[in-house]
């Protein structure tokens, strides 16, 4: 007699392929995405893309140069904000904290995480459009930023418990100070993680558009410093792509493709020097 | 006391246990202190912004908490032009789209996590969980402008006729399509939130006792056996938790679901007829609402929204608290 | 890679990207300070998007070192940034109200918002119907009941009796109104209400209607980009979008019975019918208005312009740049299909205009 028996083994042979296509429609999506992306915004590629201003309404050409520095300006100011206040407040609670503040800090964090991004951008815009009233490249900065810091401070917290105490010990045994310890021995050598923790927290942050949408607004000339409103690539994606004009659709997809590419590039980039330092440190 | 190094130097050794305390100068100059503030400082400001955050939200809110109270939850006229304000639609259609693509994106994610955690050979599950991840990193403009040009046409052509011919007798499915609805947006959030619920379900899945699986093997069951009958029961409330993660993504979706949700505040029974949800209404509206009630208003839906996926993910948390899983940057 | 950051110890590279951040933050700030540049920031109006961002360029190239950047997210958008001071003008189709005024007055701290036409437009019933290619009438009761919900058919005889020959489909008519606070929706409704007494008892004249029926698209270029999307759909655009995007629009009837298209000279002669009623605040309303050859869905666009501005320059250089558009801008109205403004209502804005000190 066969064991186990054949109707159970016809279950399970049946239970693999239909599981395995849930994961192949999941994966195909992906390069669905991908591809798409590709074949119509690469063909709308071209130099005028990277180097031009938004053409006039209803005139064709142009292209989106200062969204894209835009973009740029906004992730350096939210790195600037973000990072800093997340890898520390990660250090703390790795490496100071304890007791009940480490778990309130833990609880805001999380609830931080949670907030829908359109509120984040309500919560900005009264923070800093209507005190300054106007908007400006610093308010969509810090907008981003302070979606940075749950991340930033996440992955700083788990990969310093990663590292294993006897680095701590040795390092005090040798007469440094704890301060000493932890800057100079225990956060390089999580380094690597959260240096890709920071790449990971920058490619999503890169990509969000509604927190933009009344915080930098909109520009369709250079912004200057970080005191005017600026374009941004996403936005400007969204603008074009819910337009009429043709022109406009074009530039859509290839603004979506080089975001995309952007943002995958990193995460791969990433995600495998990630993995590979997880080999490694097993 | 002194002693010498292998390079002959001299080096200045700690005095002994008892004068090991330090006094707070010394500790000071060695950063200690100063370590210990500026990290407190910070983790303090993560407190103070989130605090400052809900402190905003609510004193933002206040004309329009004051104007309607309770009833701005289920009174379902929004007229700005004659200040009446009611969030019955917005509400309506967040939940009505969340959960359509919850039941959309769980059996599929549900079953690409089983492959990927336990069917499939680990070097091909390590390739497509790497691959799924990288789905869950595509910004959410690009899925809606994929979304208009791509799904919509798609839909209106081939899904919505064949759900039309095999359920148009329900209610859910009656009425002129046009494109743009609750469904068309079902199904976006569907495709956004389904990496969430693989890659949490996955990790989840493999945090699973291996004495639960040998348990069961030793019972001569197959592998799909040991899947169903002992690793994911085991696993089902922290499945739960990551199938409420994906819900409070959904949620607060914003970017993709305005682009093919149709901008109607009317409450429709039928899927196929255009909606609204909340972050939709205040991306469109927020910077041209004149009048300061109107304004408030909107920032109460804001309020309503932060509330609900606050007590979501809270839910969230406590199911998985058993399991230490490594999220993906959600 | 890996390697390299392993190497680097870790407070000297933090210290090092820190200060390249903030070297780069400064540099950046700088920039700002030290140009000699201005720039105005505004918001509004869709309805006048192509005009301004046309005379934002060629206002630079006239006087390089003046940017104007104008952002396009409706009339309603264009009011409430402009009254509460976090943009320097704005653009609106629909007129302020009085309350609108108040309010605006008590947050800018006394400062008053003043209207200034700088086009005249025309709204436009843009539809897509597939097969049909010819350019429809319009009654006044059938875009009345259209948009009421009342006309459900595209082959309703509201709509056949003024197209004979045209085989109209036995399709539901699709409805795309604006989804965002609109001056062209302010213009639409406002037409419908005085030529429908039913449209009027239903919907409230304003920027954000309550619509009985239809879709929301976001601005003009949103209900532009729903119709040419949806078949046997129908929505009320800016003249200038329907003729960027290739759009069939329809013609409609006038008060003397006529069905007139809209255009250049039809907008024109719709103001000129109401010249006399032009009031010295500007916020003339034009729409059905009496003449032969008027298009009875016309508007002038407004900018508003604050009496107080942050500084003197700003406050000079949008002076400068409103008289540039009311004279040397008016050309380029035309190649947009906007109609340029009357010599005499020109002289009284300029007359207006000078009053203004900052």
């Amino acid at each position: 007699m066969q064991y186990p028996p054949r109707r159970r083994q016809v279950i399970n042979a049946v239970m693999l392929t239909l599981t395995g296509l849930c994961t192949l429609l999941v994966v195909s999506v992906l390069f669905f995405i991908l591809g798409y992306l590709a074949w119509h915004g690469a063909q709308s590629l071209n130099w005028d893309f990277f180097t031009k201003l938004p053409a006039p309404v209803g005139q064709t050409g142009g292209g989106m140069a200062n969204a894209l520095v835009g973009s740029l300006k906004m992730l350096l100011l939210a790195s600037v904000i973000g990072i800093p206040i997340g890898m520390l407040a990660g250090i703390y609670l790795a490496e100071f904290g304890h007791g009940w503040l480490s778990g309130l800090v833990r609880y805001t964090t999380d609830l931080l995480n949670g907030v829908p991004s359109i509120v984040m951008g309500i919560f900005v815009y009264t923070l800093v459009v209507l005190p300054m009233r106007h908007f400006s490249t610093l308010a969509g900065g810090i907008a981003l930023g302070i979606m940075m810091i749950p991340i930033a401070l996440r992955s700083t917290e788990e990969f310093l418990r990663g590292v294993p105490n006897s680095m701590r010990e040795s390092g005090l045994a040798l007469g440094a100070s704890k301060a000493q310890t932890v800057f100079t021995v225990i956060v390089p050598s999580a380094l690597t993680g959260i240096v890709t923790g920071i790449m990971l927290n920058l490619a999503r942050v890169a990509g969000e558009t509604a927190p933009l949408l009344f915080t930098a607004f909109g520009n369709q000339f250079w912004s200057k410093g970080i005191n005017e409103p600026t374009a941004s690539l996403p936005v400007m994606i969204f603008n074009y792509a819910i337009s009429p004009y043709e022109d406009w659709h074009r530039q859509a997809w290839a603004a979506g493709f080089v975001l995309l590419m952007a943002v995958l590039l990193i995460n791969i980039v990433a995600r495998v020097v990630l993995q590979r330092g997880r080999r490694v440190s097993r | 006391m002194t002693t010498a190094t292998q390079t002959g130097e001299s080096v200045e050794m700690q005095p002994s246990a008892a004068s090991m305390k330090l006094s707070f100068m010394e500790r000071l100059r060695k950063g200690d202190e100063a370590a210990y503030l500026i990290t407190l400082c910070a983790a303090l400001t993560v407190a103070l912004i989130t605090a400052l955050l809900a402190q905003h939200l609510w004193a933002n809110s206040s004309l329009s908490r004051h104007q309607s109270g309770w009833n701005f939850l289920w009174s379902s006229e929004w007229d700005p032009g004659s200040e009446i304000f009611g969030a019955l639609p917005f509400i309506y259609g967040t939940l009505v789209t969340s959960v359509l693509s919850l039941i959309i994106a769980i059996p599929i994610g549900l079953g690409a996590a089983i492959f990927l955690a336990e069917m499939a050979p680990r070097k091909l599950s390590d390739i497509l969980t790497f691959l799924v991840e990288l789905l869950a990193a595509v910004p959410s403009v690009i899925f809606g402008l994929l979304g208009i040009f791509v799904l919509v046409p798609f839909l209106t052509a081939y899904v919505v006729p064949a759900l039309r011919a095999l359920f148009g007798w329900l209610p859910i499915f009656q009425g002129a399509f046009y494109g743009v609805s609750y469904f068309s947006a079902s199904v976006v959030l569907a495709i956004m939130i389904v990496p969430f619920i693989v890659s949490i379900s996955r990790e989840v899945l493999l945090s699973v006792p291996a004495s639960q699986r040998e348990a069961m093997m030793a019972l001569g069951a197959t592998k799909w056996d040991v899947t169903w009958h002992a690793v994911v029961p085991y696993a089902s409330r922290g499945i739960m938790g990551s199938v409420f993660l994906a819900l409070a993504r959904a949620l607060g979706e914003t970017m993709a679901v305005t682009m093919v949700i149709g901008n109607v505040p009317d409450v429709h029974v039928s899927l196929l007829s255009p909606g609204y949800t909340i972050a939709a209404v205040i991306a469109n509206e927020f910077t041209e609402a004149t009048g300061d009630l109107y304004i408030h208003a909107l920032i109460e839906l804001g309020l309503v929204l932060f509330v609900t996926t606050m007590i979501i993910n809270a839910a969230a948390r406590l199911l998985m608290l058993r399991f230490k899983v490594q999220e993906v940057n959600a | 890679m890996l390697a390299l950051i392993q190497s680097l110890p870790g407070v000297a590279l933090f210290r090092r990207l820190a200060w390249m951040c903030t070297a780069l933050l400064v540099v950046l700030s700088c920039a700002a300070a030290a140009a000699q540049e201005l720039t105005l920031t505004g918001a509004g109006s869709t309805f006048a998007y192509p005009l301004y961002s046309k005379w934002a360029a060629e206002y630079l190239k006239a006087h390089p070192g003046v940017q104007v950047n104008y952002q396009s997210i409706g009339s309603g958008g264009g009011i409430r940034q402009v009254s509460i001071g976090t943009v320097d003008f704005g653009g609106t189709d629909g007129p302020m109200t009085n309350s609108q005024l108040a309010e605006a007055r008590q947050k800018l701290n006394g400062a008053e918002i003043l209207h200034f036409p700088t086009a005249l437009g025309a709204a436009v019933p843009v539809y897509n119907l597939p097969g049909v290619h010819s350019e429809l009438n319009f009654t006044a009761a059938a875009l009345a009941g259209i948009f009421l919900g009342t006309v459900q058919k595209w082959n309703d005889p509201e709509i056949a009796r003024a197209n004979p020959g045209v085989k109209l489909p036995n399709e539901y008519i699709l409805v795309i109104h604006r989804a965002d606070g609109s001056g062209t929706s302010f213009l639409w409704v406002d037409y419908l209400s005085k030529v429908s007494p039913a449209f009027a008892a239903k919907v409230r004249v304003s920027t954000s209607p309550r619509w009985p029926v239809g879709l929301g698209g976001k601005g003009n270029e949103g209900v532009a980009g729903l119709v040419r999307q949806m078949p046997f759909s129908i929505g009320y655009v800016e003249l200038v979008y329907a003729l960027n995007s290739h759009m069939l629009y329809g013609s409609v009837q006038n008060r003397e019975g006529q069905f007139v298209r809209a255009d250049l000279n039809s907008v024109s002669a719709a103001a000129t019918a109401m010249a006399k009623y032009m009031p010295s605040d500007f916020r003339a309303d034009i729409t059905n208005p009496p003449g032969v050859g008027s298009y009875p869905v016309c508007s002038f666009t407004w900018m508003l312009v604050p009496t107080k501005m942050r500084n003197r320059a700003k406050g000079e250089a949008l002076k400068s740049f409103l008289s540039w558009g009311l004279t040397a801008g008016q050309k380029y109205a035309s190649a947009l299909s906007y109609a340029p403004l009357s010599q005499a209502i020109v002289e009284q804005e300029l007359q207006a205009l000078k009053l203004l000190q900052y």
